[in-house]
């Protein structure tokens, strides 16, 4: 073992140590053996697969970070930190070089060299992967030399560092071998070798895996990254298995069963709390829950206004939000699991200002008044659809808010329902008001404004692909995604950004709600560090 | 015979292509998997492909033909939601819907049958009323309840038994058992005790009620009046008249605690066939629940059959009266 071991390999080398002494006493001569320390981790879902450039979810995902690692990992504060890549820099403004990390293995064994960057980027740009959004801005990718790379874009690109580190590394020799040089694909009648197998070069290997019911990883003693002290893991040995009921799932966790539970329920937070073996590790999530509305439409769908639609009017939107007591629903319904905000997303993404994150005043009189300035001192009726099962107490939310509208006379009608139909309806933009949830896993503000934001015709908006279904358009919020897009001068792009956060604070193009707050459920003697984006990070977690 | 054999399989492929068809038809109902599969980001080329690769973009009846067509070759298709053979998928998750159906419908005869026995003999007795009781709350309490309070008294409170999954396995072929590891017998306890209660409590009530009927027949007394024991009485006599029902109601309900497990399933973790459906529901993965759908049908439509045909051989007067009616040509 090396000099600059993590302390955890330390401690248990002394362990060991002490008990190899303890056995020389009794005369016998034993190699000091490496103590097996099992995190049990428990979640509500499976991965649908292991190949690394098939789904983006986050269930897969959570598995796959252990196993394969990008040209760029991000720290325990999501910050962007050398992962393959020892250094990166823009040569050209639509040419970024990354240096690779030498010596690196995969976990058959082969090496890890430029042709694999260059093999893996491609196929994640594969029609079959669902990580478009990371590597459309895409043109080519080219070799320089066997530790080398250049990434070159289509326009400048000033944020493809934090998209290229979600997009993870296989070997070319052995996708190449098995097959599977494209993304897992539902029109194969076969099933592809990835699907069930992995090959990456992070801190653990795949050592067993039974969909749906067991995913053993063990970890990789090879790994480059074990040299560097912050990562102080000291699992030999990570066992998942999924547990679809809540109850059940907690059950387990309280019986010690499992050592860590990803997503208890919010109502089993304030009991696991009271319990002395649990212990309760929470954080912001990079998920901000808002309300749509069509804006776009001369009438609405659902509604008993015809043939007009109140919500083109800024008063309406402004009374709808100033009716919504957000601190009452942090209160009561999401049981302190929320940061109210008045703005498009959380501060871990780069471009929130302080400022701009100011909601409009609980103010039902205020709000009355601006309905009947706008013509509606009845109130009006509109049918809210919400789902049931995809954000913390979604359809709670919605119940609550219907309440609260009710007091300025807003009738809403509450059309909950699983998520299953919820997004296909809210796609085919068959809504007049509906609940959001939006994750930024760019961590950059550009993600949240080029899918919610900007006008769905313009050529930053993304056209089919936007969820703009509530159908905003604002000529000036548009030119400022475009300077978002493609303005590589960090200080005068964060002022667009700003400058745009005014604009959605004044002009509310959606009523913010609030940011998730996601607590994690561990048993007392785990050591784990929540992270923003929900994925459980293991380099840097710890049984004692 | 043979006649009657084909006649009732005649009857059953209605009955397997009926249950697929409003199966099919409710597909359409449960969400659109294209969307789920694309996840957040894609282009509208992405969807069309997706659609057209899957066969979407077909009339439903196309879809359906096309479905039957592929079944009869024992072709089901990949699953969208792991992407893997579904017959594979089903093959795997199997054994484990079997075993805890089969141990909860042996527990559901082993223990049901003498409670129903005990409670028919000594009606009077605090041990029956006490059944009788613990009967009402079998037949009462939902399957999920059950589970959750069996998993809080055993496994968190007492920390005996596992409250999820299916422990240590065995593989032979294509089976895998929990039957013979510590730790697969012990997973299977709190299962098939939920699974098999409403069962237990339907035996035992059935062969209580037959108990008292048949205890009041003439030949139990001539019986008694030979001086026979009680045992012979009991057991030789009364019982074996109690039974016919019971194997009846025992065959049809295997049906019912296979369909069933999907709550147990979901409750314990239990890897087989009903929570690969649930699971498969949350995602509109369709080639995965018509699969399953069918698979069930089926099944219901075998024991049917075996149930029928067991009658056919048990009961002599079934057998005079087709012969009679065959004769006299009615």
């Amino acid at each position: 073992m090396g000099a600059a071991q993590p302390k955890g390999v330390h401690m248990s080398v002394l362990r060991s140590l002490s008990r190899a002494l303890v056995a020389a006493a009794f005369g016998l001569a034993l190699a000091a053996p490496v103590e097996a320390r099992t995190l049990r981790w428990s979640a509500s879902g499976d991965p649908n697969t292991l190949d690394p450039h098939s789904q983006n979810l986050g269930t897969v995902t959570m598995i796959l970070g252990q196993v394969y690692e990008a040209l760029i990992h991000r720290g325990q504060n999501l910050r962007l930190e050398p992962g393959l890549a020892t250094a990166w820099r823009t040569v050209e403004p639509t040419r970024w070089r990354f240096e690779l990390r030498r010596g690196v293995k995969f976990h058959d064994g082969a090496d890890f060299t430029a042709d694999d960057v260059v093999f893996s980027i491609g196929r994640a740009r594969q029609p079959t992967s669902n990580y478009g959004i990371y590597v459309n801005t895409i043109d080519r990718v080219e070799k320089v030399d066997d530790f080398t790379v250049d990434i070159v874009t289509k326009a400048p690109d000033p944020i493809l560092p934090n998209k290229i580190a979600t997009v993870f590394m296989m070997d070319q020799g052995w996708a190449e071998r098995n097959s599977a040089t494209r993304p897992q694909n539902t029109r194969d009648r076969e099933e592809m070798h990835t699907v069930r197998n992995t090959n990456g070069t992070g801190p653990f290997r795949m050592q067993t895996r039974e969909p749906d019911v067991r995913t053993v990883l063990v970890r990789n003693q090879a790994w480059w990254g074990w040299a560097n002290p912050a990562h102080n893991s000291n699992l030999t040995e990570i066992l998942y298995r999924p547990i679809s009921s809540d109850a059940t799932r907690i059950a387990a966790l309280l019986s010690g069963e499992v050592d860590f539970v990803l997503d208890p329920p919010p109502q089993d937070i304030a009991r696991l709390r009271g319990n002395n073996a649990v212990r309760v590790v929470e954080g912001p999530e990079v998920r901000t829950i808002f309300f749509v509305m069509d804006v776009d439409r001369a009438e609405l769908l659902y509604s008993d206004v015809k043939g007009r639609n109140p919500f083109k009017d800024i008063r309406v939107r402004r009374a709808l939000y100033h009716a919504i007591d957000i601190n009452a629903i942090q209160r009561v319904v999401m049981r302190g699991l929320s940061v109210p905000t008045g703005t498009l997303f959380p501060p871990q993404v780069n471009g929130h200002a302080v400022e701009e994150d100011v909601r409009l005043p609980h103010d039902p009189a205020a709000a009355r008044r601006l309905l009947a300035e706008a013509g509606y001192p009845n109130g009006f009726e509109v049918t809210l659809d919400c789902p049931n099962n995809r954000y913390i107490n979604d359809e709670q939310v919605c119940q609550a808010v219907v309440a609260m509208w009710a007091r300025i006379g807003v009738r809403a009608r509450l059309n909950a329902m699983p998520l299953q139909t919820y997004f296909p309806k809210i796609q085919r933009r068959d809504s007049s008001l509906y609940m959001m949830g939006w994750g930024v896993p760019t961590l950059d503000a550009l993600y949240s404004f080029q899918g919610l934001i900007a006008s769905r015709d313009s050529p930053v908006g993304g056209g089919a692909s936007s969820w703009n279904f509530g159908g905003y358009s604002n000529a000036e919020v548009d030119r400022l995604v475009g300077m978002m897009v493609s303005e590589t001068d960090q200080a005068k792009r964060n002022a667009a950004i700003r400058q745009a956060l005014r604009l959605y604070r004044e002009d509310v193009p959606q009523i913010p709600l609030h940011h998730q707050v996601i607590p994690w459920a561990v048993r007392s003697n785990v050591q784990i560090t929540h992270m923003a984006n929900n994925q459980p990070d293991m380099r840097w977690t710890r049984i004692d | 015979m043979f006649i009657y054999i084909l006649s009732r399989i005649g009857q059953a492929v209605p009955v397997i292509l009926t249950v697929t068809f409003i199966a099919f038809a409710m597909f359409a109902y449960v969400g659109d998997p294209v969307t789920i599969m694309l996840g957040q980001d894609y282009t509208e080329e992405q969807r069309q492909a997706l659609i057209e690769a899957l066969g979407l973009d077909q009339p439903f009846f196309v879809q359906y033909a096309r479905f039957v067509a592929n079944a009869v070759r024992g072709e089901f298709g990949l699953s969208y939601r792991l992407g893997r053979p579904v017959l594979s998928l089903i093959a795997e998750r199997l054994p484990a819907t079997l075993e805890l159906s089969l141990v909860a419908a042996a527990l559901a005869l082993l223990v049901g049958v003498p409670m129903g026995v005990f409670t028919g003999l000594y009606r009077e007795s605090w041990l029956s009323r006490a059944f009788l009781v613990f009967s009402l709350v079998g037949v009462s309490l939902p399957t999920f309840l059950i589970g959750i309070l069996l998993i809080l008294v055993f496994a968190v409170i007492l920390g005996w038994l596992p409250s999820f999954g299916r422990g240590e396995v065995v593989v032979f072929g294509w089976w895998s058992t929990g039957l013979l590891t510590a730790s697969g017998l012990k997973a299977l306890i709190l299962p098939s005790i939920t699974l098999g209660l409403f069962q237990m409590t339907l035996i035992m009530r059935l062969v209580r009620a037959e108990m008292l009927e048949v205890l009041r027949t003439d030949y139990i007394k001539f019986a008694r009046a030979r001086g026979l024991s009680n045992r012979a009485v009991h057991f030789g006599h009364a019982l074996k008249n109690t039974l016919v029902p019971v194997i009846t109601i025992t065959g049809l309900q295997l049906g019912a605690i296979v369909a069933f497990a999907i709550v147990t399933e979901t409750v314990f973790q239990w890897p087989g066939m009903g929570l690969l459906f649930i699971q498969s529901v949350g995602y509109a993965d369709i080639p995965v629940m018509s699969a399953y759908l069918m698979l069930i049908a089926l099944m219901f439509v075998s024991i049917n059959l075996i149930v029928d045909l067991l009658y056919y051989a048990v009961d002599p007067r079934l057998r005079v009266d087709r012969g009679r009616l065959g004769r006299t040509g009615v």
